[in-house]
């Protein structure tokens, strides 16, 4: 019988993050651009 | 259901592009892998959404800069930035571990109470009533210098004015004062340690 070295993690397929996580994630998306100047890329969040 | 049929690639090229909407099915198709991926490795909810969280921000930061380069291979990308953010997590952990309390493990097992016993502070408290008799043995203006700094903690300057004596000459009285006392201490071998 092979051994088992690892304790089993309880990970369901139906783990998701939080709802605020996910609106955060998207409203920093829709909040940050890029500018370019010259070789530089410079970053801005919108407020 | 049209989004699901989307290739990752197509709508990288579309958030790229600008359609926010891209990133929210990005998200939504592979968000419980990203985040089971995360937890199996932290086992803490809390900490899970913080590194997932930390995991877009890069994502979307390399989109929106132009910098991604890997077409086609969206989700093991995304996978390998979330393991090098718990990768990183450990790493600032093992400077600064964290304990939860468990059956096996008390969190007590590793603290100590510094505080003083009561024999020590008993120790202690004669220590610091037989200095002060030592100190009252002092001539008068060796002993007010002494109080000055030590117990008042004046600087050398301000008990120069207060005693309307020169700094010198209070760092002198402080001097005799301390070779006054170490006498004394040796004289009747006085033990004051604790």
């Amino acid at each position: 019988m092979a051994k088992i070295y690892t304790k089993k993690t309880v990970v369901t397929k139906s783990m998701k993050p939080k709802k605020e996580t996910i609106s955060f994630l998207l409203n920093y998306s829709k909040a940050l651009s890029f500018i370019k100047v010259g070789s530089m890329n410079i970053e801005t969040v919108a407020n | 259901m049209a989004n699901v049929e989307t290739p990752d690639a197509l709508l990288v090229k579309k958030y790229v592009a600008g359609d926010e909407s891209a990133l929210a099915t990005l998200i939504n198709r592979h968000q419980s892998k990203i985040y089971g991926f995360i937890f199996s490795k932290i086992a803490d909810r809390d900490l899970t959404d913080d590194i997932f969280q930390d995991t877009f921000i890069k994502v979307i930061k390399t989109l929106k800069s132009n910098s991604y380069n890997e077409e086609g291979k969206f989700l093991p990308w995304v996978m390998r930035i979330a393991h090098n953010l718990v990768i990183d997590h450990f790493r600032r952990n093992k400077k600064m571990p964290m304990f939860r309390e468990t059956e096996e493990f008390s969190i007590f097992s590793i603290m100590t109470d510094h505080s003083q016993t009561i024999e020590n502070k008993m120790i202690s408290d004669q220590v610091e009533k037989d200095l002060k008799k030592l100190i009252e043995e002092l001539p008068e203006d060796q002993k007010e210098v002494l109080v000055m700094r030590i117990y008042q903690d004046l600087s050398f300057k301000e008990i120069s004015e207060l005693t309307g004596v020169s700094i010198n000459t209070a760092l002198g009285r402080m001097r005799y004062a301390l070779m006054n006392l170490r006498k004394v201490i040796e004289k009747h071998q006085i033990i004051l340690t604790n």
